[in-house]
């Protein structure tokens, strides 16, 4: 029983800060809001299992060429639609937002609701950790979210590009003053998000079938551990994935799994009215951000 | 040769503002129309019932119901409150009227104003602890609270869960319903048109525009902002409560993204910031999604697409271009 909740704890983990990652390298990092991030992750799904299924390219490429064409389609988005209406939260959250209800309701009225869409795994066995059945894929979660936990940390820190995000996240006027390009900035940032998120779609869906749901699932979950973590920290969306993840494990053996879906909520609103900045947020205050 | 456009006020326009006795009917009327015709219009509505048909009579109170909504996020949107969930009101209101009915078999004549009032109360508790988050951070608590508290009456099966609770009371007649709807209608446009050019309503949209500002004015801009959400939660709950005598069903979909999206769209199009755009808007979307019915789920991308023109391209709405052409002409003047 522990073992079994220690392991499906990370699992779960590794799953929320994959989902969160992209979102909070846009959002928190570089300040852009991409509402339409739920919609690219289902988007990713779907490219994929069209690659496969009816153009037969080798599974290899076709996460690639998904990968490369979400990345290109998060910089037009910024380009086509965000930059004209950049500094405007209002309307940047609702030009976002209408994306990407549009994507997902435009596939649920393609019909991809059934269960014939479902991604393959990596590598298909089990391998038993501790007396707990664990299938590969699972692993391969923990090990790509480990990983893309470590380039996001070292990204943002210590390359050029990714200090730039940082910059123009602190004080864009500032950034731009030094030579950074704002807007190329932001629409790499929410280039560099949309691929993340269709990583963690490759890696994810797997696990169980495309549905349209899941795409407002995710955008809720990466706001849950963004706002839980503290939007701009990489730690933070470690941590808070962690307290997340066991909570939801915990929550879904000792009580039914259809309570894990609460947890968002209580650790939203508990962590929003006593520290509203999140665990690791460096902003004493969030209200002081917009 | 170069020209550029000019816009110049009308001369009644100049006149009626100015001058405060009104020298002829044109003048009473250019300033009486814009607000009487479309009362009237909607006032005498429900009495075509024989020409226009039931079918459209029904739309009438779900454009209502939509209406209440988008002027309830406009309220909102005025105090610098980005909502993404207006379901969160309607659905509250909505489950409440409808357990107060199911369980204590209530009447629809208590159980509708308490379901109003609890229901705002409820969801402005909700929002208690987020007030303090400004812009887009608010946005996302909005967007989620509607989704997460349905999956919680799913989750707990409490209030009927996943199947709702159904067979409630019946409203008393076709005319109440319909009344009803127009008069909440009117009733709340001018209303919160009123509030807004209030000093009350000065403040609110001070803390829209700088709310530091507001705060340095020594004036407690959370204790604004409860009140507001309250006011606004009022308009919401109200329409979601009638909605469910008037469907006699309340369940899940209360809680609906639908109920979110097609008010934020109203307001949108119409042009924010005036409450009769939110009216216009709903009144061109929902009789236009009505005709559309055939479409089914595809409605919705409609609606994100016409989100997206509206927002980026034209940001005023239409009851902005509207009032311009109504107050103002244009003509071409040289350069230079």
């Amino acid at each position: 029983m522990i073992a079994s909740i220690i392991v499906y704890g990370l699992v779960s983990s590794a799953v929320l800060a994959l989902t969160a990652m992209g979102f909070s390298l846009t959002f928190g990092i570089s300040g852009v809001a991409n509402f339409a991030y739920g919609a690219f992750y289902i988007l990713s799904g779907f490219l994929v299992w069209v690659l496969l299924n009816y153009l037969k390219v080798p599974f290899v490429l076709a996460i690639v060429v998904t990968i490369g064409m979400v990345w290109v389609l998060g910089f037009v988005t910024y380009w086509v639609i965000l930059l004209r209406v950049r500094g405007i939260a209002l309307s940047e959250v609702i030009a976002t937002f209408a994306l990407g209800v549009g994507i997902l309701e435009l596939f649920r009225w393609l019909g991809l609701v059934t269960y014939e869409f479902t991604l393959p795994t990596f590598i298909k066995g089990v391998v038993v950790i501790a007396g707990v059945v664990v299938d590969y894929q699972r692993l391969f979660i923990i090990g790509i979210g480990l990983a893309l936990v470590l380039f996001l940390y070292f990204f943002t820190h210590y390359t050029r590009i990714g200090l730039a995000f940082r910059g123009v996240a602190q004080n864009e006027r500032t950034a731009i003053s030094l030579g950074i390009r704002s807007d190329l900035t932001a629409a790499l940032s929410l280039a560099f998000g949309s691929a993340m998120v269709s990583v963690a779609a490759i890696t994810i869906l797997p696990l169980g079938i495309i549905s349209i749901n899941t795409g407002y699932e995710v955008l809720l979950i990466a706001v849950a551990v963004g706002i839980v973590g503290g939007l701009e920290s990489v730690p933070g969306i470690l941590v808070a994935s962690l307290i997340l993840g066991y909570a939801q494990v915990i929550t879904g053996t000792y009580l039914k799994p259809e309570w894990m879906a609460v947890v968002y909520l209580a650790a939203i609103v508990l962590v929003l009215s006593i520290k509203p900045s999140g665990l690791f947020g460096k902003f004493k205050e969030l209200e002081e951000r917009v | 040769m170069r020209y550029r456009k000019e816009r110049l006020d009308r001369g009644i326009k100049v006149r009626c503002d100015d001058v405060f006795a009104l020298s002829s009917y044109r003048e009473i009327l250019y300033l009486a129309m814009p607000r009487v015709l479309p009362v009237a219009i909607l006032l005498l509505f429900p009495l075509l019932k024989g020409v226009v048909g039931l079918y459209w009579e029904k739309t009438l109170v779900v454009t209502c119901t939509v209406s209440l909504l988008a002027l309830s996020w406009d309220l909102m949107a005025s105090v610098g409150l980005i909502s993404l969930g207006q379901a969160l009101f309607f659905g509250a209101g909505a489950y409440l009227t409808g357990y107060l009915n199911y369980a204590f078999k209530l009447s629809p004549i208590v159980t509708i104003p308490l379901g109003t009032l609890g229901g705002a109360l409820f969801s402005t508790l909700l929002l208690l602890p987020v007030l303090r988050l400004r812009g887009i951070y608010f946005a996302i608590v909005t967007l989620t609270l509607p989704l997460l508290l349905g999956r919680f009456i799913e989750t707990t099966k409490i209030l009927g869960g996943g199947e709702g609770m159904s067979g409630l009371s019946p409203l008393p007649n076709i005319w109440f319903e319909l009344y009803v709807a127009v008069f909440a209608l009117l009733v709340c446009l001018f209303s919160f048109r009123r509030l807004i050019n209030e000093d009350y309503g000065l403040v609110l949209q001070g803390i829209r525009d700088n709310d530091r500002a507001v705060m340095s004015g020594a004036i407690s801009i959370y204790r604004f902002k409860i009140q507001a959400v309250f006011i606004a939660g009022l308009a919401a709950s109200f329409a979601g409560a009638f909605m469910t005598h008037y469907y006699q069903f309340v369940g899940m979909s209360a809680f609906a993204m639908d109920y979110s999206i097609v008010p934020l769209t109203a307001a949108v199009l119409g042009g924010p910031g005036t409450f009769a755009g939110s009216v216009i808007g709903a009144f061109i979307l929902v009789p236009l999604s009505e005709a559309l019915r055939g479409f089914g789920t595809l409605r919705v991308v409609f609606y994100s697409a016409i989100l997206i023109i509206c927002v980026v391209a034209l940001p005023e709405g239409i009851f902005h271009y509207m009032r311009r052409k109504y107050h103002q002409f244009e003509r071409l003047t040289e350069i230079g």
